[in-house]
C-alpha cells in the first residue's frame, strides 16, 4: 500500500508542479497560438494531477484540494527538475524566462510520460490502469506539440541550436530525478504496479537518441544525472517552496471556502 | 413498468443539461452519460468526463443534480465521474454532431486513428479545403481551423479514440 501511494504521489506531483510552471508562461509565450496551446496543455495536466489526487483520496489520503495545496514541501514526490523556475525574475517582475529550457524540459518529460503511461496501462492496480488510459488519449497531443518545437528549434538558426544545446545540458544534469521511482521502487515493481525503472529508462534513452540522431545532434554524454537531489525522497529546492506558496496563496486564506 | 418509465424520465431530465460551453448540445448527445442506477429513489449517475482538466465538469455535475432532483420520486442524486469506459468522440450521437455544427464546431471525424491526420469539413460550407491553425483551442476539447473556401475560421472537436482498440 505504501509503495502504491508513493508511486501515485510521484505521478500526481510531477504533473501538478510542471503544469504550474507552465501556467507561469501565460501571456508570455513566444506567440499567441503558443499561448493558447500551452495553457490548454497545462489545463490538461492539472486535470491529470487531479485524477491522481482522487486515486490517493480513495486510498485514504487527504481530499484532493487539500492534498495539493496544504502539504509541506518535503511531502512532495515530484522530480526536482520539474519544480525548477522557468528563468530569472518572477511572473510579475521581469520574467526573463528561458523558452529553450521550457521546450527541452517539457519534451523530455512528455517522452517519458508517454513511456510511463504505456507501462501503467498494464498496471496490476485497476484504477491506475483506467486513469492511465484516459490520460494517454490527451497526452498524445502534448507529445506531438513539444516534438514540433524541439525538432524545429534544433534545426533552426545557430542561436536557437546553441540555446537548445545549453538547455539540454541543464535538463540532462537532473533528468535522472524524473527517471527514478525512488526508495520504494522494488516493491512497486514486484507488485506489478509499473515496469522496472531501468526498462523505462532504456526506452526513454533510445527514444531521445533517435530524435537527436534525426536532427543531427550529438547524444548527450553518459547517463542523466540527479544533481539537485532526489525529489522521490522528499528532497527539494527553494523553488518548490516558492511554487507552493504562490499557487496556494488564495486557497490557504480560507480552505473551507468552496470554489 | 414504472421503473422503465422512471429511467425514461431521468434520461429526459439529463437531456436538458447542456455543456455550459456548447449551448446547443446536451450531455446525453455528447455521450457523457454512463450507467444510471436507481435504488429506492437514490439515483447514482456515472458521468464520463470528456477532457480531464475541463473546468465545466463541476458545473455539469451541479446541473445534473438540479435537473434530476426535480423528478417526483427522486430523493437524492449522486454524480460520479468515471474513467472506465473512457469517453471517446465516437460516443457523440448524430443529434450531438448536428448540434456541434450548429454552434460552429466541426464534429470529430468518425473512426479516427490516434496520431494520424484527420479529415474535417468546414461546419459552415462543408468544404474539405481547410487548414489546421492550432491543434489546441479555446477549450481543452477543441482545435482551431481555417476554411480556405468560405474564408471563415472555425473550431473542431479534437478526436479522442480508445487506445485499446488501436494498440491491439
Amino acid at each position: 500500500m505504501k509503495a502504491l501511494k508513493e508511486l501515485i504521489y510521484q505521478l500526481a506531483d510531477d504533473d501538478f508542479i510542471l503544469a504550474y510552471r507552465g501556467s507561469e508562461w501565460l501571456g508570455l509565450a513566444p506567440h499567441i497560438e503558443e499561448d493558447v496551446a500551452f495553457s490548454s496543455i497545462n489545463q490538461d495536466m492539472m486535470g491529470h494531477a487531479t485524477m491522481y489526487f482522487q486515486l490517493l483520496e480513495a486510498l485514504g489520503e487527504q481530499e484532493a484540494d487539500q492534498n495539493a495545496h496544504l502539504r509541506a514541501p518535503e511531502a512532495f514526490r515530484n522530480a526536482v527538475l520539474l519544480e525548477e523556475v522557468n528563468g530569472t525574475g518572477s511572473y510579475l517582475h521581469q520574467p526573463n524566462y528561458d523558452w529553450a529550457f521550457t521546450v527541452v524540459r517539457n519534451y523530455f518529460y512528455s517522452v517519458h510520460k508517454k513511456i510511463r503511461l504505456d507501462s501503467l496501462r498494464l498496471s496490476s492496480y485497476e484504477p491506475l490502469r483506467n486513469v492511465a488510459k484516459k490520460i494517454l488519449m490527451e497526452q498524445q497531443y502534448h507529445l506531438m506539440h513539444w516534438e514540433v518545437w524541439f525538432r524545429q528549434l534544433l534545426t533552426s538558426t545557430d542561436e536557437a541550436k546553441r540555446r537548445m544545446t545549453e538547455a539540454m545540458v541543464k535538463v540532462w544534469a537532473s533528468f535522472g530525478g524524473v527517471l527514478t521511482l525512488g526508495p520504494y521502487y522494488g516493491e512497486m515493481v514486484k507488485a506489478n504496479f509499473i515496469d522496472d525503472e531501468n526498462v523505462l529508462k532504456t526506452r526513454w534513452m533510445s527514444a531521445i537518441k533517435k530524435v537527436l540522431n534525426e536532427t543531427n545532434t550529438n547524444m548527450l554524454p553518459g547517463e542523466p544525472g540527479m544533481t539537485s537531489g532526489n525529489g522521490r525522497k522528499g528532497e527539494h529546492t527553494t523553488d518548490l517552496q516558492q511554487a507552493i506558496a504562490t499557487l496556494a496563496e488564495v486557497y490557504v486564506t480560507n480552505p473551507a471556502v468552496s470554489w | 413498468m414504472n421503473s422503465v418509465n422512471k429511467q425514461q424520465r431521468i434520461t429526459e431530465a439529463l437531456a436538458t443539461v447542456k455543456d455550459p460551453e456548447i449551448a446547443s448540445v446536451s450531455i446525453v448527445d455528447l455521450g457523457m452519460i454512463g450507467d444510471v442506477h436507481d435504488e429506492n429513489g437514490v439515483v447514482t449517475i456515472h458521468v464520463l468526463p470528456t477532457f480531464t482538466g475541463c473546468p465545466a465538469l463541476p458545473i455539469i455535475k451541479r446541473d445534473i443534480v438540479n435537473a434530476v432532483s426535480k423528478l417526483t420520486d427522486v430523493n437524492a442524486v449522486q454524480v460520479e465521474f468515471v474513467y472506465s469506459p473512457a469517453w471517446t468522440t465516437d460516443r457523440i450521437t448524430e443529434a450531438g454532431k448536428a448540434g456541434l455544427k450548429e454552434f460552429g464546431i466541426a464534429p470529430p471525424p468518425a473512426q479516427h486513428v490516434l496520431g494520424e491526420p484527420w479529415e474535417i469539413d468546414c461546419p459552415y460550407c462543408n468544404s474539405s479545403y481547410v487548414t489546421m491553425e492550432n491543434i489546441f483551442g479555446p477549450t481543452a476539447c477543441r482545435s482551431i481551423l481555417y476554411c480556405r473556401s468560405c474564408k471563415n475560421p472555425f473550431e473542431a472537436m479534437k478526436p479522442v479514440a480508445d487506445l485499446d482498440e488501436i494498440i491491439r
